[in-house]
């Protein structure tokens, strides 16, 4: 039989121009972006360790869009624009986060419209102030000041301040190779606390170490972080 | 034409016969599908069903997955797949997620939420209530198991998510409501007070009979009771020391002013088995003269074990499990691997002396020389005999085949030689021939199957022929209530009641079975004692786990904190005590000819590098997550706490 070009050329034609016909959303394009802080300045946390949760509310079921902040206390998402709500979950983060009558977290409301940055405040239960890390003859030096932030109801202890040294710049309890802790009650002046650390040998070797101050409340499982800083030999 | 005359037949029988009654052609019964009349119509059939529900509880550790055993430190795992999982990993998700399996698909140990499983126990005592052709007596005996297995299952769920919907019979979709189908969480409390509920009336119901043990039986019905009432009360009790792990609802935490009740509801159903009235159950005792293995005699000894209460039973060739194949010493093993769970120095040092005291195995002398052992067994001398019931280890026999248990060659300047294989031979010094330096078992680091922390388990081993290849596999089965906890659950909450000489009683028993005779008195009764009796007398059965969580002890234990030798080697007693590593103890033969010591055993204690995480444990663990997707299906759940 003779096939007939033009027909073959027909049916693609006719399949292009029907099948392409616009069936897809665009991907979503509005980026919200933010922080948490206290009075403007940022918090640092342990990476995929702080929870928190974004709903919008409208298309059927309710489930949340789960995510961690950043260790720098960010959060970013891609998302149609529209109404979200955010919450983080009682129980996590080394803040207060406000709750309702009946115990649910508060939420945090979202008018997203192209491009969002937000930052959102929070209460600390203690702020790291002025740290500083040294390097000196083999060993990690942090000093820092703590100040309480919460003082009412919602007070927490220092269960202990932990110094993290690490070959990345994840140094935090997951990943480190050398910690050194000090207990909430060897504490004696929050407006000097000190902890030092010896560096282990490095393994392939590199001339320099990040380290971190994390801060432990009791009865909280979120450490809050000084930012990570790079020390080189 | 023959033709036609064929196809006018072939016409009038497809009219004839074709289009006889449409409703009827097309209404035909399945054959492979049993109608619930059919189902129900024979005592055979139904056990046949039962069997199956039986199957469905949800143990945790389960035999058929050996990675449930011995999490939480008591063990490292010498297989290359799970040391990041496990060793290189410092979190537990809330759903009890490590990390991928061998498959590399998500695993989740944690989650139990199966209410098809409720469902299918539900219809099934529903039918079988409304089934004809069984007599009355065999209904109400099916249906009083179905009804145990029913609460056995909700108290699991308890454990893990504390308060869920109780649902109590079947429910049926009306076809436009789906809010008739939701039902909001019960009560953490209203969990345990429906087990103990059921079981008090299910104790009357089901046969006293010690030597049922695959099914339910009155003695099965007063251990669940006694052991849901201890943690109801435990949960009561140590749940105030950590608030925030609660909800408002109740749905999770029981408040304190109930503690008492509850231990008082445990202690009087321990007593009632104890008494003897739910059959003749007793402490395991039939090797007098070898205590470890009896100990371990326990869990595989089938015929006439009257401590055993209610097991989840193996058969071989119809249902079997390959823990000893995955865990058998690696030398010699009946198929090319074992070794898989290596109990840790952290478990094994807490095993007290025979005199009642804690002391880490003596390493190093006052001066910090090392001790030298003329056998490798020597430094594991009058310690209690669960021990070596519960761990294989150095010097000792397993299917009568010694295990080959040594890290290397420590010469007098302080070298070690070692090799990177098992049985790896090198030439010591002085000599001219190679010989072994390192143990057939290990350890060698990161070579897995190895007893790399220096012990293998002992515990679930079954010590049958064939038991340890994988087209026999074993029969062992998994004990899910024994005497043995029922008088540490009555030591435990006479204590708490303060009748402090019964529980020292109770306990005394326990423990002069495992060879420490020396009766502790009523003055040394202390939570920490009890938290410790638990924990190396129940080691590898589950029972660690659902202790850690209901003293509400786990965050203290696992705080994230790397583990220092010092730390580890201290306060051996103590419940709280930190233990976010899991360590090793290492033997070394000492090659000095000449010396006295020559030939002669020291002991290191030992990190594994893969050991790079300190476990953490957040106060999100104590609850397991109630899954995203299954909240959003029913908006009346509420969330857990810290999660």
């Amino acid at each position: 039989m003779k096939i007939k070009f033009h027909y073959i050329l027909f049916f693609a034609l006719y399949a292009i121009v029907l099948s392409c016909k616009k069936d897809n959303y665009d991907a979503p394009k509005a980026a919200l972006t933010g922080r948490i802080v206290y009075k403007g300045e940022p918090l640092n946390f342990e990476y995929n360790k702080v929870s928190y949760e974004l709903y919008q509310s409208g298309f059927g079921k309710t489930g949340a869009i789960g995510s961690t902040f950043s260790p720098e206390g960010g959060f970013s998402h891609l998302l149609f624009d529209g109404l979200y709500k955010m919450v983080v979950p009682i129980g996590q983060g080394p803040f207060v986060w406000k709750q309702n009558t009946a115990g649910k977290p508060d939420s945090v409301a979202i008018t997203l419209k192209g491009n969002t940055s937000m930052d959102i405040e929070v209460m600390p239960y203690y702020m790291i102030r002025t740290p500083q890390l040294t390097y000196s003859g083999g060993s990690v030096t942090g000093t820092f000041k703590l100040e309480q932030i919460v003082k009412d109801v919602n007070a927490k202890t220092v269960e202990r301040v932990t110094l993290y040294i690490s070959k990345t710049r994840f140094a935090d309890s997951q990943t480190n190779i050398a910690t050194t802790n000090l207990a909430g009650t060897a504490i004696a002046d929050l407006n000097n606390v000190s902890l030092s650390v010896t560096v282990p040998a490095l393994v392939p070797a590199q001339n320099y170490v990040f380290a971190s101050i994390g801060v432990k409340f009791s009865g909280v499982d979120d450490m809050i972080f000084a930012p990570v800083k790079k020390l080189t030999f | 034409m023959k033709n036609k005359f064929i196809i006018a037949i072939s016409a009038l029988f497809l009219f004839g016969f074709g289009c006889k009654s449409d409703s009827d052609y097309l209404n035909i019964k399945p054959t492979q599908v049993l109608s619930t009349e059919l189902a129900f119509s024979d005592p055979a059939q139904v056990i046949s069903i039962l069997a199956d529900l039986y199957n469905r509880q949800y143990d945790y550790p389960r035999l058929t997955e050996w990675v449930t055993f011995g999490d939480f430190n008591e063990s490292f795992y010498s297989e290359n797949g799970q040391y990041n999982n496990y060793h290189g990993n410092s979190t537990w998700s809330f759903r009890g997620y490590r990390g991928p399996d061998v498959s590399g698909k998500a695993t989740y140990f944690w989650t139990p939420w199966d209410y098809t499983y409720i469902r299918e126990l539900n219809l099934f005592m529903e039918r079988c209530a409304t089934a004809t052709s069984l007599d009355a007596t065999t209904k109400a005996s099916y249906i009083a198991e179905a009804r145990f297995l029913r609460a056995s299952y909700y108290f699991t769920l308890a454990q893990y998510y504390g308060g869920v919907p109780i649902i109590l019979n079947s429910l049926e979709f009306n076809g436009t409501d789906v809010t008739s189908l939701q039902y909001p969480r019960a009560k953490e409390s209203e969990m345990y007070d429906f087990v103990i509920k059921e079981a008090e009336e299910l104790k009357l119901l089901l046969p006293a009979n010690s030597n049922t043990k695959a099914r339910a039986t009155k003695g099965a019905a007063l251990a669940m009771e006694s052991r849901a009432a201890l943690y109801a009360a435990s949960i009561a009790k140590y749940g105030a020391t950590t608030p925030s792990v609660s909800l408002s609802g109740g749905e999770v935490g029981i408040p304190a002013g109930m503690a008492n009740a509850y231990y008082t509801t445990a202690l009087k159903a321990a007593e009632e088995i104890i008494s003897g009235s739910a059959g003749a159950y007793s402490l395991y005792k039939k090797q007098p003269g070898n205590l470890s293995e009896n100990f371990a005699a326990i869990f595989y000894d089938k015929t006439q074990n009257n401590e055993v209460i209610w097991v989840d039973d193996y058969a071989l060739k119809f249902k079997r499990h390959g823990f000893t194949q995955l865990n058998q010493p690696r030398f010699g093993a009946e198929e090319e691997e074992g070794g898989r769970i290596n109990p840790s120095l952290n478990l094994v040092q807490s095993f007290e002396k025979l005199d009642n005291t804690f002391a880490p195995l003596a390493t190093n002398d006052g001066s910090g020389n090392y001790i030298y052992y003329t056998n490798q067994q020597d430094i594991f001398a009058d310690r209690d005999a669960r021990l070596a019931g519960t761990v294989m280890i150095p010097g000792s026999s397993f299917k009568s085949r010694p295990v080959d248990i040594w890290a290397g060659v420590q010469l007098a300047d302080g070298t070690v030689i070692s090799g990177g294989e098992r049985g790896a031979q090198k030439i010591l010094p002085g000599k001219t021939v190679p010989e072994q330096v390192v143990g057939f078992d290990g350890p060698i680091s990161g070579i897995d199957f190895t007893a790399q922390t220096g012990f293998y388990i002992r515990k679930y081993q079954d010590p049958a022929i064939g038991s340890g290849q994988r087209g026999i596999g074993s029969a062992v089965w998994r004990v899910r209530y024994r005497y043995a906890e029922i008088l540490l659950n009555a030591a435990e909450a006479a204590f708490e009641l303060g009748q402090t000489s019964t529980a020292a009683g109770y306990m005394n028993q326990v423990r002069a079975r495992a060879g420490l005779i020396v009766p502790l008195t009523a003055g040394d009764i202390s939570f920490d004692r009890i938290v410790h009796e638990r924990r190396v007398e129940f080691a590898f059965e589950g029972q660690y786990f659902f202790d850690l969580k209901r003293f509400r002890i786990a965050h203290q234990i696992f705080d994230g904190v790397t583990l220092s030798k010092t730390d580890l080697l201290s306060n051996l007693s103590k419940a709280t005590k930190r233990s976010t590593q899991p360590y090793g103890l290492l033997p070394y033969k000492y090659y000095a000819p000449g010396s006295p010591n020559n030939g002669k055993w020291i002991y290191k204690v030992d990190l594994s590098n893969k050991v790079t995480a300190s476990d953490n444990w957040q106060l999100g663990n104590y609850y397991s997550e109630i899954e995203a997707d299954i909240l959003t299906r029913n908006p009346k759940l509420v969330k857990q706490p810290n999660q």
